[in-house]
Order: structure tokens, then C-alpha cells, then sequence
């Protein structure tokens, strides 16, 4: 579904990512994940449209999509959250969908169409539907769910979820983490789950990418990464991992 | 009662003014607050999604020049010369708006573009002396039987009462158009924040290009209305930086958010004007502008929501005196 290979980002002679490669099948969770400045936020830029590629292509579904502005990644099938959430605080819960779901799609779609997409994306997260209710009234918790109805509303076939774990307490994250695949399996969405947080990524994801220094050092599955020395090695000390609850 | 109701009890109060036996002073000063208030909100339809324009001079003088200069010269009706103005406006807008929305031209920069937009326009006029009289004006070459509705002057002053009344209603009804449209999410969005905008497909550049050109069609019909109405215009009150700071006044004094604001907002400028201009005169030359510029650093920090804002929030808190803070998780 989406294939992206050798992809390259250099700012200024600073190579933050070093032609990394990877697959997507339609349906899959992948964890792409690595301490911080390891390249994840740069590679997922990349996806996003946010940062054009110094080299590389990223293709969907076949066709190329590296250096296409966000709004053509938009169109072309890719939603996408953002780590610190950016609600439209001047629009309420449902018109802060209802935008998403009448602009983020290829095509026109009526206004009614499009409420009912939001009010199915808001229920689908477990937000609430009621024309009045003000983005002020949410937590840290509900903004990542604004985030994710968002950008489902924009029906992607693909989902870019960064750092959806953030910010939340721990009965907060599993939540989040079901939610993430419930969302798979009720919209058939291929998503990429950018995480520094390894444990309730790992119950969740199908396969994981660990990144360090821009480089790709680990591609496997949830319960290899956890005795992978190099990723052991990157993370001791500065992260706990329950490696327990990694998917066996 | 339903705001529709009192929306056309107050227009058939309107309707009715001119029957009334008013002096023609006091209909003078309807006539100039309803131009006045179609201009203010022609401008408040922008800046309300944070787009503030310090220059929307220049599309109000483009519209009295270029209807009064076709009209005098070449005797083109107004009812053709102020369409080809509001062209000549959005051409203007297409121009300077694409490059700065292309290029996140926001905030301060792009109220100084705006700025220079509508200084450029007053230079232009005063340098093109021989064609636009210059710095002392020119007249609008009126009709030899006083009323004509072809070249839209007349003779006494409640018909045009009813045109600029139109007009202005015409001016509220784009404002809850647009209010009311999808692109208003979309600009609401991208004043926000224009990569989380761009990330659910809003194409920020056509959005806010759309409302700056609806916007500067708009303030040119105004100023077309303003010369048909005056028969005199001068750069210095159709264009330039003070007219434009003025329209910016009025519409944060009387309430940017809101549909009647920048009405309520040249109703304010107007009796504050008529104050002065009876207590001093012409005596205190500059008097005028210091208080403006003293009341809309008032307005910003005590009153940001301006008259008509406030109001209507006073109003929402007396009907919700203890909301409930539930969380909508």
C-alpha cells in the first residue's frame, strides 16, 4: 500500500534521515518508533507533505507522493494527527470534523454528507455529537481524540497518528491504544504509529520500525524488538519498557 | 422572539424613516451611516478571521474614482462603471492577496502590505492630477434635471435613502452568507493554524483569497455609493491611510464578530464626529484622530469584543447564570 524507499532528509549538510526503507500492507499497524531525535518526526514530516525529501520516494499505492504539498497528501488518502494537538478552538467539536470531512476529500461532498461522516468519526472515537459542545470543554485526553475524529473524517486510507500516547495517563494510553485499533478494524485503515513510548505501542502494532540517528536499526515484529540488543542498547536507562506487554 | 422577526420589524421601521418628516440633516446622517456601515462591514467580513487590512482605502477610492472618472469622461452609467470597478478591486485583491497567502504573509505583515496597497492607490490619484483633480478632488458632473436613475444621482435625499438602505441590507446578507457557508470553517480554521488546516484538505490560500476579493468588491461598491451620494470626492476621504484606520476603528468599536457591529460602529464614529465637529469645530486641527487613536486602544483592552460583542455576551451570561463546566469527554 505504501512503499517508501531510500528516503533521505538533510538540513544543512545534518543528515536526520538516512535512506530509510520500508512496506505497507493494506491493514497494518506499524510502530515506527526511537528516542527522541532519532529521525521519527522527520520521516513522518515526509509522509505528511510537511518536508519535502532531499532523496528517496514514497509512493502510495503506486504513485509517487513525496514532496506533494499536505493538502495534495490529504487528497490523495492520508490523514494525519499531530503530536501536540492543534484543535480549531474557534469552531465547536463537530464543526472542527465537519470541516475536516467536507474539505479532506478528493471531490465535493454535500454538507450533510459530510455531517454525517464527522458525527460517525466523532461517535467512532467517543466524542461527543452535540452541535454546542466547545473545544475548551476538552482535556488532554478528548484533544487526542479531536485529533484522530479529525483526521478520519477525512476518510484516509492511511492514517498518520504521531505521538497519540502524549501527554496521557496510563489507563489513558491503553484506552488510546485499543482506540487506534478499533479505528483499524472498523475503517479497514492501514495505519503509522509514531511513538516514543514503546509498552502499549507494542500490544497493538502488527510490526515495528525503530529508528536511531536517522538510521532504520530494527524492522520485526512487537515481540523481536523487545530482545533486539541494539534497541535494548538505545533505550536502557532512558525508557521503561515493559517488554512483558509486547505481543507475543 | 425569533431574530428574524426583529430583523424585519427593524427593516419596516427603516423603511419608513424617510415618511417620518425628518429634516434632511438628520437624514443625512442616516443615509452617511448606512454607507458608512455597508463599508465597515464589507471590511469586517475579512477581518474577522484575522485578516486585518490597514489599506482597504484603496479599493473604497478605486471605487469612487473609477465609477466618477467613466461617468464624467465617457459618461459610462454607474449602473456599468461600478461592476467594472469592483473588477478593477478584485484584480487589485487577486494581485496583492496571492503572493501573501501563498507565502504566510499573516498578521502585522500582512497589515503592512495592505498598508502600502492603499497609499499607493492615494498616490496614484493625487499624482494623476490631470485626470483625478489631484489633492483637491473632483466632482461628480451632475445631471441637468437633478435626478437621474440612470446615472444613479438624486435629486432629493430619502431616495437614496432607500439605495444606500439596500445596500446595506445587501451588505448584512453576504456577511450571514458567508457566516453561514463552509467557507467561514475554513477560514476560521486557517486563521487558527494553516498546517492543521492544510492537513484536512483546507486550501488556505483560495479561502482566504475568495473572502479578500468578496471583501474588496464590496468596500468599491461602497465608495462608488459614497461619490454618487457626496458628488465630491478628494484622496483624502475615499483613500489613504486615515480612512482605512477609520474603517478599522469603527468596526473594533462596534464589534467585529458580530453582523451589526461594524453598523453600530459607524453609528459611534459618526455621533462621536458630529460631537466634536459641534463642541471645537475645525478649531483643533488633528482632534479627531488623537481620540480615535486614544478610544481604539480603549476598545482593545477593555472592550475587544466592542459594543455589540459585549452586549451580546452580557446578554448569554444573564440567560446561562451558572453553566455547567462538565467536561465533554
Amino acid at each position: 500500500m505504501l512503499r517508501v524507499e531510500n528516503l533521505t532528509k538533510r538540513f544543512s549538510g545534518f543528515v536526520a534521515v538516512n535512506r530509510i526503507s520500508f512496506a505497507l500492507e493494506q491493514g497494518e499497524i506499524l510502530g515506527l518508533i526511537g528516542p527522541n531525535g532519532s529521525g521519527k518526526s522527520t520521516t513522518f514530516n515526509m509522509i505528511a507533505g510537511l518536508l519535502k525529501p532531499s532523496e528517496g520516494s514514497i509512493r502510495l499505492e503506486g504513485r509517487e507522493i513525496g514532496g506533494l504539498a499536505p493538502i495534495e497528501i490529504c487528497h490523495s488518502g492520508i490523514g494525519r494527527t499531530f503530536q501536540i494537538p492543534r484543535p480549531f478552538k474557534q469552531l465547536t467539536i463537530l464543526d472542527n470534523v465537519v470541516t475536516a470531512a467536507f474539505y479532506g476529500q478528493r471531490g465535493s461532498v454535500s454538507r450533510a454528507k459530510a455531517l454525517d461522516q464527522a458525527e460517525e468519526a466523532l461517535t467512532l472515537v467517543g466524542l461527543p455529537t452535540d452541535p454546542q459542545a466547545e473545544v475548551a470543554s476538552l482535556g488532554a485526553a478528548g484533544l487526542k481524540k479531536l485529533e484522530l475524529a479529525r483526521a478520519i473524517a477525512t476518510q484516509p486510507r492511511l492514517l498518520l497518528a504521531d505521538e497519540s500516547l502524549g501527554g496521557l495517563d496510563e489507563t489513558e494510553m491503553n484506552a488510546a491504544a485499543d482506540m487506534l485499533n478499533h479505528i483499524r478494524r472498523e475503517k479497514n485503515i492501514t495505519i503509522i504509529w509514531v511513538e516514543h513510548i514503546m509498552g502499549v505501542l507494542m500490544r497493538v502494532v502488527d510490526r515495528a520500525i525503530v529508528l536511531d540517528h536517522g538510521e532504520k536499526i530494527f524492522e520485526g515484529l512487537p515481540r523481536e524488538v523487545a530482545r533486539d540488543p541494539r534497541v535494548i542498547e538505545i533505550y536502557l536507562g532512558s525508557e521503561k519498557i515493559t517488554f512483558d506487554e509486547a505481543r507475543s | 422572539m425569533d431574530t428574524r422577526i426583529w430583523g424585519g420589524i427593524g427593516i419596516a421601521a427603516l423603511a419608513v424613516v424617510p415618511l417620518l418628516g425628518l429634516g434632511n440633516y438628520h437624514l443625512h446622517l442616516l443615509i452617511t451611516v448606512l454607507i458608512w456601515g455597508f463599508v465597515y462591514t464589507s471590511w469586517s467580513i475579512m477581518g474577522r478571521f484575522g485578516m486585518v487590512s490597514l489599506g482597504h482605502g484603496a479599493f473604497l477610492g478605486v471605487g469612487a474614482y473609477v465609477a466618477t472618472m467613466l461617468w464624467n469622461t465617457m459618461g459610462l452609467t454607474p449602473w456599468v462603471s461600478i461592476p467594472v470597478a469592483m473588477l478593477v478591486s478584485m484584480a487589485m485583491a487577486l494581485l496583492v492577496g496571492y503572493p501573501c497567502f501563498r507565502f504566510r504573509i499573516v498578521g502585522h505583515y500582512f497589515a503592512l502590505v495592505t498598508l502600502a496597497l492603499g497609499e499607493v492607490v492615494r498616490l496614484t490619484i493625487v499624482g494623476l492630477r490631470d485626470q483625478t483633480g489631484g489633492s483637491l478632488g473632483m466632482t461628480v458632473t451632475g445631471v441637468p434635471e437633478g435626478t437621474s436613475f440612470l446615472a444613479l444621482q438624486f435629486g432629493d435625499r430619502a431616495t437614496f435613502f432607500y439605495v444606500a438602505l439596500l445596500v446595506w441590507l445587501g451588505g448584512l446578507v453576504i456577511w450571514r452568507l458567508v457566516d453561514r457557508s463552509m467557507l467561514r470553517y475554513a477560514l476560521e480554521a486557517s486563521s487558527e493554524d494553516e498546517d492543521a488546516a492544510a492537513s484536512v484538505g483546507v486550501n488556505v490560500t483560495r479561502a482566504k483569497l475568495m473572502i479578500l476579493m468578496i471583501s474588496a468588491a464590496m468596500t468599491t461598491l461602497g465608495g462608488a455609493l459614497y461619490a454618487q451620494y457626496q458628488m465630491y470626492i478628494n484622496p483624502e476621504t475615499v483613500s489613504g491611510i486615515a480612512i482605512s484606520l477609520q474603517i478599522v476603528f469603527a468596526v473594533i468599536a462596534g464589534g467585529l464578530f458580530t453582523q451589526l457591529g461594524p453598523t453600530v460602529g459607524a453609528v459611534f464614529t459618526l455621533l462621536l464626529a458630529e460631537t466634536l465637529r459641534v463642541t471645537f469645530g475645525h478649531d483643533i486641527h488633528g482632534l479627531d484622530g488623537t481620540i480615535y487613536g486614544l478610544l481604539l486602544v480603549l476598545f482593545i483592552i477593555y472592550m475587544p469584543k466592542g459594543i455589540t460583542g459585549s452586549i451580546m455576551a452580557g446578554l448569554s451570561k444573564r440567560r446561562r447564570p451558572n453553566p455547567a463546566a462538565a467536561p465533554a469527554e
